[in-house]
């Protein structure tokens, strides 16, 4: 991400807390009209009169799953570059235009994909489009070695700030080297390796823009107060002369699964430890995706959740508890990470977290803990119609669903598959993909304190 | 709106029946722009409970979904100066035991309800907040009211969140961008003054929060005629006044003692406050001092000043730093205007080894802006980010609460939105130019930086922009 937050930050908002709604079906619909340029640019244009804005949003369909060995968070080092002007556009002027305008914007990088957005009063249309057009066909001829080295400082600072300075903030590259294997795209974390960052040349960036920066190989959405046809005009005039790329073709990896559990320390400068719980699941949408989101919610999702009464609450032996599923298009992972108090080691924190677990997979929950999550989620989902620009707003939302199952207007069909979750649905899944699987604990414990680290065996 | 190449002459040619697409694309300059369209605020709709409890309701229809704001006069500024902490304490306590529910009671029904439900402190108010679909707005509603009327401030519940919050003030040593965030305050505003104390409290204050003192500041400050209510969204005046009455008419008044008037501190000379922390990858910088009051006149060309030195991604700060030099993720500045004086602050996150050239970088754009008239293009960018922005703020119900829930805090007219344009408009380069040196001073800043004093200490004393102290994170000598 360019401006706020961090690449994980963006992966967990934009595509964990997909939520539902049940509350009121039918402002579920996000009509859209959609045409593909000659060129292979796939366009999706929303209507909404309510605010005089319009968001533009760019999903390129490539990111950290695409880079080669030794460029790990290179797709990310590219999105900011991407900001240093392009033919038309002298380095600088692109915020500078847009601000002048009262707009404003933002991009992020995830495993599978890097968006773009510009939102502004509805009069900026035209120039939205040319900016975003001008970087897609005419990015080349303005970057520099120097440009690169820029933004390779940037995003090394970004790597210090909102992982390697921020306690536990390393602890998802660790688990993410456990979790895959050294071949698999989801090996590594989207902002990368320092030497790999260094390692990032300008031939990498025009390697990189010619396979993947194609209108071929991204999808624009528009959302607002526009017309229709207008709209398509511009889109027209802008993108159309740019020419279509190569097609991107990945070989899928094969699927992966953990032989064996894994226990790792990591020492990190910090005071308390803490324990994190990660084991495979499914691929965003898959079946059981939803159905994981839901246990996610019942196990840690605030101060009602089975975790959260356990370990902070009354045993008081942790400061707090995450829980999350996190579906790609390639695989997911289903992670829990508490935070032990001043004197608690991370045996105590595991044991409950099992117990827990165990409940779970032999009692299942409770009618009211599901219908409180669905509920949960249908509340967020109905809350994120209001806005049509910015990450997670609609131009967003029309993209996502359009790139992860194909259909931009997802948004009730989404709602359905939480309205279809059952109690017993989520106590197969317990079973199936935490009790009976294996996982990688980590456990982040302060520097020359091995000893508060999980012990193995220490549940049954 | 002052940006080159704005003109009406393109719509005409968008609603012509021509092909855009068959034209030659000129890309040489920006597209000329037709003009913005104008601001549309939603009303603001008044009325007052009897109990003197002031409503405000701003009508959005367009998602079944509803925001409400209860603001109250019981934020940390009224904190006893043995006990920071107090306030913010008091406003968790809120959802610790309310009516007939205990704790995870009051989280459960809220989740069910797919209501978000807060209650918060700053140092100018205390909020209980609640973001619901509609249809769910009247049981929500009535948690908040037992939230706000009758909180049980049982002792258990206090112990346990007493001892929660111990064990997070233990965690915040291990975060450098948390412990700036204490450090600085701690330093310009010193622990004689409210904004100088931590919101949090520290070790030795949450170690005697009991249940007689919340109850004790509660009584005194949770009062509807010390308190104000918003609400935004798919709801009309009279149905949130019928709704409102229903559930907060029976609370009762009571003499809330006028905030403590605090003077700022006397400015101190420059000095850089080193809080060490060994083997960070960067240092975080905080550089300011006292600033200004939320109602200061100046506040419309502060507002300018600061979007041109650090409140944009453009500004110069942010282009030095990042976008130049690439020291940083980021670097912004912003004046916190509160009821009273707030901070002034300028800050970044920068690479380790590179802090004694961000601290020159820092001081060169902040004497800049002192000593030379802001140029055209600069401020009328600025201007127009400002201005033709503002639609944008009130897009959400719950963006829109947040600019409407400042003017209740800091008891602005609730037309405020419908002149700001305008006053932002004729700000001049002269009036940024005043303010700047009337607001920014060099010679007084407190520079805060949290880093490994080993790495960066030789290079810091050798700028020789004033003496080294040694600091804790609460702001503290370090012997």
């Amino acid at each position: 991400m360019r401006n706020i937050a961090t690449a994980t930050a963006a992966l967990l908002g934009l595509l964990t807390a997909r939520p539902s709604d049940r509350l009121s079906a039918q402002s579920l619909r996000v009509p859209y009209q959609t045409f593909t340029l000659p060129n292979g640019l796939q366009v999706l244009l929303h209507e909404d009169h309510s605010v005089p804005l319009v968001a533009v949003n760019m999903w390129y369909h490539v990111g950290s799953a695409d880079e080669k060995p030794g460029r790990t968070g290179f797709a990310h080092l590219f999105e900011h570059i991407m900001f240093m002007g392009s033919q038309h556009v002298p380095t600088g002027e692109f915020d500078k235009l847009l601000e002048a305008t009262g707009g404003d914007n933002n991009a992020s990088t995830a495993e599978d994909r890097t968006n773009y957005y510009e939102d502004a009063p509805s009069n900026v249309l035209a120039l939205m489009l040319w900016l975003d057009s001008d970087r897609m066909g005419f990015l080349l001829p303005e970057i520099t070695a120097e440009k690169v080295d820029v933004q390779r400082g940037v995003v090394q600072n970004e790597r210090r700030q909102s992982y390697e300075n921020r306690p536990y903030g390393l602890a998802e590259e660790n688990i993410l080297q456990r979790l895959y294997p050294p071949e698999h795209p989801y090996h590594w974390p989207v902002i990368g390796s320092m030497a790999d960052l260094q390692a990032a040349t300008l031939d990498d960036v025009r390697g990189f823009f010619r396979s993947y920066y194609t209108p071929n190989n991204a999808t624009l959405a528009i959302a607002g107060d526009i017309t229709p046809r207008d709209a398509r005009q511009l889109v027209e005039r802008y993108f159309g002369e740019i020419p279509r790329g190569p097609a991107v073709t990945r070989t899928p990896p094969p699927a992966v699964t953990l032989g064996t559990d894994i226990y790792a320390t990591l020492e990190d400068r910090v005071q308390v430890p803490r324990v994190y719980d990660a084991w495979h699941s499914m691929k965003a949408f898959a079946d059981g995706d939803a159905t994981l989101d839901v246990l996610a919610n019942v196990l840690a999702g605030g101060r009602s959740s089975r975790l959260y009464k356990r370990l902070v609450y009354e045993l008081q032996i942790a400061t707090d508890v995450v829980a999350f599923q996190d579906g790609g298009r390639i695989d997911g992972k289903f992670e829990l990470w508490a935070t032990a108090r001043p004197g608690h080691d991370l045996s105590e924190l595991e044991r409950v977290i099992d117990e827990e677990v165990r409940k779970l997979a032999l009692a299942g929950p409770t009618p009211r803990e599901v219908e409180r999550a669905q509920n949960t989620f249908e509340a967020q989902f109905l809350s994120r119609m209001e806005r049509v620009g910015g990450f997670g707003g609609k131009a967003d939302q029309l993209n996502f669903y359009n790139y992860f199952v194909g259909t931009p207007d997802y948004f009730q069909k989404d709602l359905d598959r939480y309205r279809k979750v059952t109690a017993v649905d989520v106590q197969g899944a317990v079973r199936r993909y935490l009790v009976d699987a294996h996982r990688v604990v980590l456990s982040v414990v302060p520097q020359g304190k091995p000893e508060l680290a999980v012990k193995q065996g220490v549940t049954p | 709106m002052k940006t080159a190449g704005l003109g009406g002459g393109v719509v005409a040619v968008l609603l012509g029946a021509t092909s855009l697409a068959a034209q030659a694309v000129d890309r040489a300059k920006p597209p000329a722009l037709p003009p913005p369209p104008a601001l549309k605020l939603p009303a603001v709709q008044t009325a007052a409970l009897a109990n003197g409890l002031e409503l405000a309701v701003v009508e959005m229809h367009k998602v079944p979904v509803v925001d409400v704001q209860l603001v109250l006069d019981a934020g940390a500024a009224r904190d006893p100066v043995d006990l920071p902490g107090l306030a913010t304490f008091t406003a968790t306590m809120l959802q610790q035991g309310a009516g007939r529910r205990g704790a995870l009671e009051i989280a459960d029904e809220a989740a069910f309800l797919g209501a978000q439900l807060n209650t918060a402190a700053s140092y100018d108010a205390a909020t209980v907040s609640l973001h619901v679909p509609k249809r769910r707005l009247e049981p929500a509603l009535d948690l908040l009211a037992d939230l706000v009327l009758r909180p049980t401030f049982a002792d258990s519940e206090v112990v346990r969140q007493r001892e929660l919050r111990r064990a997070q003030i233990v965690q915040l040593g291990d975060n450098p961008v948390a412990m700036a965030g204490i450090a600085f305050p701690a330093i310009v505003f010193g622990r004689a003054h409210p904004y100088g104390r931590p919101l949090n409290g520290t070790e030795a204050s949450t170690t005697v929060l009991s249940r007689d003192r919340v109850t004790e500041f509660y009584r005194a400050s949770y009062r509807p005629n010390a308190a104000r209510i918003l609400i935004v969204g798919d709801v009309t005046l009279a149905a949130a006044r019928r709704l409102l009455t229903a559930r907060l008419g029976a609370w009762e008044r009571g003499s809330v003692p006028a905030l403590p008037g605090a003077g700022a501190p006397a400015p101190a000379s420059r000095a850089v406050y080193l809080v060490d922390k060994p083997g960070a990858a960067q240092s975080v910088i905080r550089i300011g001092h006292v600033g200004v009051a939320r109602t200061t006149p100046d506040y419309f060309a502060l507002q300018v000043l600061n979007t041109i030195l650090g409140g944009s991604f453009t500004s110069r700060l942010n282009q030095n730093l990042r976008e130049t030099h690439g020291y940083t993720y980021g670097a912004f500045s912003q004046f916190t205007a509160g009821r009273l004086a707030g901070p002034f602050v300028a800050s970044a996150s920068v690479v380790t080894a590179k802090t004694d050239s961000s601290l020159i970088e820092f001081l060169k754009e902040l004497r800049r802006i002192r000593d030379e008239a802001v140029p055209d293009a600069e401020l009328a960018k600025a201007k127009a980010y400002i201005t033709l922005g503002l639609p944008a703020d009130f897009e959400t119900t719950a963006a829109a609460a947040a600019r409407f829930r400042e003017l209740l805090v800091y008891g602005l007219p609730l037309d405020y939105f419908a002149h700001y344009a305008e006053r932002i408009n004729t700000v001049t380069a002269a009036d940024v130019q005043r303010v700047a040196r009337q607001y920014i001073d060099p010679d007084h800043f407190d520079i805060v930086i949290v880093g490994d004093k080993s790495q960066i200490e030789a290079g810091i004393k050798a700028l020789n922009e004033g003496p080294i102290v040694y600091r804790d994170l609460w702001g503290q000598d370090v012997k």
